[in-house]
């Protein structure tokens, strides 16, 4: 009981003493903060009690779904952020800066995954009666026998291997939008577009129209041209290469305005210097632009390609992985297995052995892409 | 003295490289300038077109209104959004609105959460250190941009179940909160360059005039950040914006948005070319606006970080 009340003293005799009690106030404000989290964390635990209680039908009390929870965590995150404030002090207040978007990444993707990888090592298909099943590695063997997952990965392997294409056009048409022209906001803007469309409307706009075997314009044009037969989704190659066009056609003005943006800030000497030192237009490309974009192209590139790993919606709504999945991407496969045959279990363990693949490909080309650009520097 | 030598070098060569050349190389320029321009429209202007045309002209592909085909409010008729039907009730244009603001709803707020929450992360790794067990500022950054190589259709069934228990499925609120995860590593990635490129002098000289940290960031940094925040708001619109995949499995008719109703439309095999083209019109015009208006933002946002 003294205790309590002796402390409760100190923030009134903070004004009247003022030298001394600073220190003091300063212990009573860490001992605040930490009651502050300490009473968070507890009421936050005794919701989600309460919750889990009333779940497994252990009590009636409760609420009728996991709202609560979903508003006591700000709450408890909140009171951690005043709490880091009043026992730190000044270094609590830098800790504020990252901890909202710590919290929320932790809350947003943590839990999932980690519930991702219980679903992987179920036996569950929503169509079928009985519920989800333990399963071990029985989805990852299976996996193993399935010819079209396989395939699909072949086919990521062809769509990432096309962003080497992209990249080179993109690189052309930075060096266009920053050579000496007219009109070169109109041009801007123009190449910028078809990043902001949406690809789902591309698929319609391109794929199922302007590619329309009977009277889209580019199967006319193509027919002008001498193809007889411009069936664009057809044959396996072509219709790869139709989707990889359309999704190039949308992403390109991304990779483009990366480079621009570096082309923009790289030192006007340099090019200068390559200039009276004789060099022609593609020797001082070679020698001097290209090696000065090497760090920005290395990002853009595994950027691009990261986002070209994740590649579904054109596949799913112009040709649902046709034929015969040569167009599939692993995505839009997963997707398939989501949707047509209801079977979750392994539709997540393929999403969770595609992300180890992802992690293992992604981790050996940052630590090459650290290697050259440290080369160049 | 060397340098004013070697400057005029070009200047004794330049008789030696002809006129046409340069004309030619002009010419070149301007050709595949223009060729690009071409590729990078005919799409937008075959869509728009259509939406006015009629089935002959669909199938005798008729390019250029008036000339070729005489124009009509067909495909707006059919969405509701002709002048004839503009002021009637019409139960397409109510659903198209319902998804129209939902798209703006969720783009917009999942682009303005990640702006601050991404800001807020990038400014603390740019100017401090932190220590987190094993973790320093470089695993901190890793930590956030390693969240945009986990594929949807990893995060999509967790989610599905998660969001049915938090009863958040089929709301925007859960959209919100998916896509701000998906666009959070490209807010922090643009604002730690766009911070890192203002001089850490300027943060000392507010604390030296009696700004508290967080004063001089909300007083004399954030203002200067502008453009950096201006480019990242703008990306992460265009990627949740057009966002398919989650929208197309986590909502079904409260919280649906606009690329799902087109890919809805897309799938029936008897739909109206004029219609779809109109949907596809409308879908697509918001952020065709948002380009030619703030494409600049864009470039000059990217510029600071892009130079190192």
């Amino acid at each position: 009981m003294r205790l309590i009340s002796m402390q409760n003293s100190v923030p009134v005799s903070d004004d009247l003493h003022h030298q001394p009690a600073a220190k003091r106030a300063r212990g009573s404000r860490k001992i605040a903060g930490r009651a502050l989290v300490l009473l968070a964390s507890l009421g936050f635990l005794l919701v989600l009690f309460i919750q889990i209680l009333h779940t497994t039908g252990t009590s009636t009390a409760g609420f009728s779904d996991w709202r609560p929870i979903l508003i006591a965590y700000p709450v408890w995150a909140v009171a951690f952020g005043i709490g880091q404030v009043l026992t730190r002090g000044e270094r609590g207040q830098r800790a504020l800066f990252l901890l909202p978007a710590v919290f929320f990444t932790v809350a947003v993707v943590i839990f999932p995954t980690i519930f991702g990888i219980y679903i992987a090592s179920l036996d569950w298909n929503l169509s079928s009666i009985e519920g989800p099943r333990f399963s071990g590695f029985d989805n990852v063997r299976g996996m193993l026998n399935d010819t079209y997952y396989w395939n699909a990965l072949g086919n990521m392997v062809f769509y990432t291997a096309a962003v080497l294409g992209e990249y080179a056009i993109a690189f052309g048409l930075a060096l266009l939008l920053s050579a000496e022209i007219r009109a070169r906001k109109f041009f801007r803007v123009v190449f910028l577009l078809p990043m902001m469309l949406s690809p789902v409307a591309v698929s319609w706009m391109i794929g199922k129209s302007l590619m329309e075997y009977r009277f889209g314009p580019a199967a006319t044009l193509a027919r002008y041209l001498g193809w007889d037969n411009p069936a664009f989704f057809a044959s396996p190659w072509m219709a790869r290469f139709s989707i990889q066009a359309m999704d190039a056609w949308v992403s390109i003005p991304f990779i483009m305005i990366i480079l621009l943006a570096g082309l923009q800030a790289m030192p006007k000497e340099v090019q200068e210097a390559a200039k009276v030192d004789g060099a022609n237009g593609w020797q001082s490309f070679w020698h001097v632009t290209f090696p000065i974009m090497l760090p920005v192209s290395i990002t853009v590139l595994i950027i691009r390609i990261i986002f070209k790993l994740k590649l579904a919606d054109l596949v799913i709504n112009v040709t649902a992985g046709g034929p015969g999945g040569a167009t599939d991407t692993v995505s839009s496969f997963i997707y398939r297995v989501y949707r047509d045959r209801s079977n979750v279990g392994y539709g997540t363990a393929l999403a969770m052995v595609y992300l180890l693949m992802i992690i293992v490909l992604l981790t050996v080309l940052l630590r090459l892409s650290k290697r050259w650009t440290q080369k160049i520097v | 003295m060397t340098r004013s030598t070697l400057a005029l070098k070009p200047v004794q060569r330049r008789p030696a490289a002809p006129r046409a050349k340069r004309t030619l190389s002009r010419v070149l320029i301007y050709a595949a300038l223009l060729f690009w321009t071409i590729i990078c429209l005919f799409p937008i202007y075959w869509t728009v077109t259509t939406s006015f045309k009629s089935a002959v002209d669909v199938t005798q592909a008729h390019l250029v209104p008036w000339v070729d085909f005489q124009p009509d409010w067909k495909g707006w008729r059919s969405l509701g959004l002709s002048p004839d039907t503009l002021f009637g009730t019409s139960t397409a244009r109510s659903e198209f609105a319902n998804r129209f603001v939902n798209s703006i709803i969720t783009s917009v707020g999942a682009s303005l959460l990640a702006l601050i929450l991404g800001s807020l992360a990038a400014y603390g790794l740019s100017r401090f250190r932190y220590k987190f067990a094993w973790m320093r500022n470089d695993d901190i950054l890793f930590f956030f941009m390693s969240q945009l190589i986990l594929p949807p259709v990893v995060l999509a069934l967790p989610f599905l179940v998660l969001y049915k228990a938090l009863a958040l499925l089929d709301t925007r609120l859960g959209l919100v909160l998916l896509y701000t995860l998906t666009v959070l590593p490209i807010v922090i990635w643009i604002m730690r360059d766009q911070f890192n490129a203002i001089p850490i002098e300027l943060d000392e000289a507010a604390f030296v005039d009696g700004l508290s940290t967080w004063g001089a960031f909300l007083r004399i940094i954030l203002p200067l950040a502008v453009p950096g925040m201006m480019a990242a708001f703008i990306l992460s619109l265009v990627l949740c914006w057009n966002e398919y995949f989650f929208a197309a499995l986590l909502t079904s008719t409260d919280a649906k948005t606009l690329p799902v109703m087109v890919a809805s439309q897309t799938g029936s095999q008897g739909i109206n070319w004029w219609s779809m083209a109109a949907l596809s019109t409308a879908a697509i015009a918001p952020l065709v606006l948002v380009g030619i208006f703030l494409e600049r933002y864009i470039v000059s946002g990217l510029t600071t970080g892009a130079g190192k």
